[in-house]
């Protein structure tokens, strides 16, 4: 089990790290206020395309209809300003629905 | 840190954030459970996700475990999946608060889904109030329940008829599409959220997650949001106004 131990270790000082790589530099590097949109723009490119993986795939392959159709749903909602609570609620519930209908 | 979670707007970060952390306490205890259905000890899905708390690099790694693959691969699947924990980290690195505590406690409850309620707020004082609020109560839950799944085991029931993996990706829909719909389309376009002087961050965007669906099926899990980072080339420089 040792293995396990120093796996988790490993893992968890690694993700540290890489967690910490942003507030280590603040205040002692000065970053250019185009290198700090860029960052923020990076954020955001990272987070859509979390949003589209997480959406379409399923360990590497196709998610089935059903998630991507209530995630779509939602992104509607979202961008039509819908209340946060709607657009998580409807996609969850639409995928959920479209399962009991049979839709994978 | 204090003062803003008292002010008036706690109250709706706290009524956003708990959904959040609904759908992330049922994910926990599905892991959990998980890990111990599969042969682990109950101690190694705990300990992992204090120390590592990261969701899908937990998954991956305990994935690997029970499928066979050694620590050495579980560990390198987890790292990998983790390094774009680095890019959010700068861009909230500004917003955790001053001080050596907030920083050291504030990196360790970076996640998708905490810089994605942070960066979606406008004002400053907000964005640090949404980190934290969504931060330590994402913490708080998360382990609570993965050793609630560990002890408890499989008596949820089945978590795809809830469609709560749907709910993840709607989370971010809700929490990134609204900036990008104020975005910008072209460099001589004013007006960007929070003053920014970019421009082009929708097709930016876009064109990232088309790269990362497109290589999913071909790279190792992890490197598809990554490569997605390509995308920032299309991002280009607002005209003067």
């Amino acid at each position: 089990m040792s293995a396990t131990v120093a796996m988790i270790l490993v893992l968890a000082v690694g993700t540290y790290a890489f967690r910490l790589t942003g507030p280590l530099l603040h205040g002692r590097v000065d970053i250019p206020v185009r290198v700090r949109e860029l960052l923020a723009a990076a954020a955001v490119v990272l987070l859509v395309a979390l949003l589209a993986t997480g959406a379409l795939t399923e360990s590497g392959g196709f998610a089935g209809w059903a998630r991507p159709a209530g995630v779509l749903l939602g992104a509607v909602l979202a961008w039509r300003r819908a209340p946060f609570v709607v657009v998580v609620l409807g996609a969850a519930v639409t995928t959920a629905a479209l399962r009991l209908a049979g839709v994978a | 840190m204090r003062s803003p979670l008292r002010t008036p707007t706690a109250a709706s970060l706290v009524r956003d954030s708990s959904l959040v952390w609904l759908a992330a306490g049922v994910v926990g205890v599905s892991f959990g459970a998980i890990s111990v259905a599969g042969g682990l000890p109950v101690w190694v899905p705990v300990v992992m996700s204090l120390v590592v708390y990261a969701g899908s690099a937990q998954f991956s790694a305990v994935g690997v475990l029970l499928a066979g693959g050694g620590p050495v691969a579980a560990a390198a699947t987890g790292l990998m999946l983790n390094t774009r924990t680095a890019a959010f980290s700068l861009a909230v690195g500004d917003i955790l608060g001053p001080g050596r505590a907030a920083r050291l406690l504030g990196a360790h409850l970076v996640t998708d889904e905490t810089v994605a309620f942070a960066l979606a707020q406008r004002d400053p004082a907000r964005r640090r109030a949404a980190f934290w609020v969504s931060g330590i109560g994402l913490f708080t839950v998360w382990n609570v329940c993965v050793l609630g799944g560990a002890i408890g085991g499989s008596a949820l029931g089945d978590t795809a008829a809830l469609g709560l993996d749907a709910a993840f990706p709607a989370v971010l829909a809700a929490l990134v599409l609204p900036a990008l719909r104020d975005d910008p389309g072209g460099p001589d376009d004013a007006g960007a959220p929070g003053g920014s002087t970019l421009s082009g961050l929708r097709r930016a965007a876009f064109a990232g997650a088309v790269v990362a669906l497109a290589v999913t099926p071909f790279v190792p899990v992890g490197v598809p949001v990554l490569l997605a980072l390509a995308g920032l080339a299309l991002v280009g420089r607002r005209a003067p106004a």
